[in-house]
């Protein structure tokens, strides 16, 4: 599978919840940070992002972007 | 180890906007993918969008194209008056069930019928949102809402109307489609039928209608994946998604 991993825009997220439940390997919760809008930005707490885009595509303040991470032995 | 970029903010998503959207509102992810058809496309430069009154009225400090603010449920006439002055430009109006369905009503079935070369995009939330929580055209049966807080009787206001099967009646329109945007399997639909309906208007097939099933967090009294998760459970199978119409299954 795919590895990846996510970057949150602290700034532009909300905490609407929407990129956690729709995570497929669950690896986002919403942290205790603060932004300067006063909301708790997304974050990746671990491993196992396989790089699906189901966060980004789900987001809706594009506040997501999405690596892919490739191995060369 | 390398690491390549696979996803970023559209070209087209102004930089460094926050919205005015509450969390988690469909507006949002309508635009983002509108953004991302319009990247697609490459049609930035020569795309006019009409904006709303509703909670969408000041989309055109989000999204990089020129637009024009229409009175309400009006779009559609000012999309006309731009697409037959402009032809050569791509012209969509972005309008609410309010806007569209009760204000707009006369507006949206005589531009779907003259089969004016533009796109509608039409948020169904199922409310007023910007105003506060009205009921709409579009409001369920025994959905609550600030003039109806018992829930819709269609003895008094008649059952939601489902303006996709309404225009698909018509003989001109080219494309009318439902879509949603409650779930990333949707979204993926949703983006593809937003993009065909653009496509159909540059090609001059005519004009092209996508519904979009969204949400309202805040007028629903819900939390965002659970407001998505009504949109599934209760708003589609009164609003079944699909396609009412298409120029080139006609054609065949
Ligand atoms: C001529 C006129 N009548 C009424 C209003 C008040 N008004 C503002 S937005 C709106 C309805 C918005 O609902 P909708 O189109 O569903 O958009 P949403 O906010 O839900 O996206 C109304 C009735 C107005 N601005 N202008
Ligand atoms: S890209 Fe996929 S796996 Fe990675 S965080 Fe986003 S939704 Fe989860
Ligand atoms: S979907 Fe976007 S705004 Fe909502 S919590 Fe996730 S990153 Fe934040
Ligand atoms: S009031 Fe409803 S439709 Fe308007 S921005 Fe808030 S959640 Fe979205
Ligand atoms: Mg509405």
């Amino acid at each position: 599978m795919a590895k990846g991993r996510v970057e949150v825009l602290e700034e532009y997220c909300k905490s609407c919840g929407l990129c956690v439940a729709a995570c497929p390997m669950k690896v986002l919760r919403i942290s205790e940070k603060i932004n300067s809008k006063g909301y708790r930005p997304v974050e990746q707490y671990k491993e196992g992002c396989i790089a699906c885009k189901m966060c980004a595509m789900t987001c809706p303040d594009a506040a997501i972007e999405v690596y892919k991470i490739e191995d060369n032995q | 180890m390398k690491e390549t970029k696979i996803y970023e903010r559209p070209k087209s998503w102004k930089k460094g906007v926050h919205t005015h959207y509450c969390p988690g509102c469909g507006h949002g992810i309508t635009h983002r993918i509108l953004c991302e058809v319009i990247d697609e496309l490459g049609i930035q430069e020569k795309t006019i969008g009409i904006a709303p009154v509703g909670c969408a009225a000041m989309m055109y400090d989000y999204i990089d194209v020129d637009f024009c603010e229409a009175a309400h449920g009006r779009a559609p006439a000012l999309a006309t008056g731009l697409k037959r002055t402009r032809p050569d430009q791509v012209v969509f109006t972005y309008q609410g069930d309010g806007d569209l369905a009760s204000i707009g009503t006369a507006e949206i079935v005589h531009v779907a019928n003259r089969g004016e070369k533009i796109t509608t995009i039409f948020i169904n939330n199922a409310i007023y949102g910007m105003t506060g929580g009205q009921m709409a055209p579009t409001t369920l049966v025994g959905q609550r809402a600030t003039t109806c807080p018992e829930g819709r009787d269609p003895n008094l206001a008649g059952y939601p109307m489902r303006m996709c099967e309404l225009l698909a009646t018509l003989k001109t329109p080219a494309y009318i489609a439902r879509v949603s945007v409650a779930q990333p399997k949707y979204i993926i639909e949703a983006k593809k039928a937003i993009k065909k309906a653009f496509e159909y208007q540059i090609s001059g097939k005519g004009y092209s209608f996508v519904e979009v099933l969204s949400n309202c967090p805040t007028n629903w009294g819900m939390q965002p994946v659970k407001a998505f998760e009504w949109t599934v459970s209760a708003m589609m199978p009164y609003y079944p998604l699909g396609v009412f119409k298409d120029f080139d299954k006609e054609a065949e």
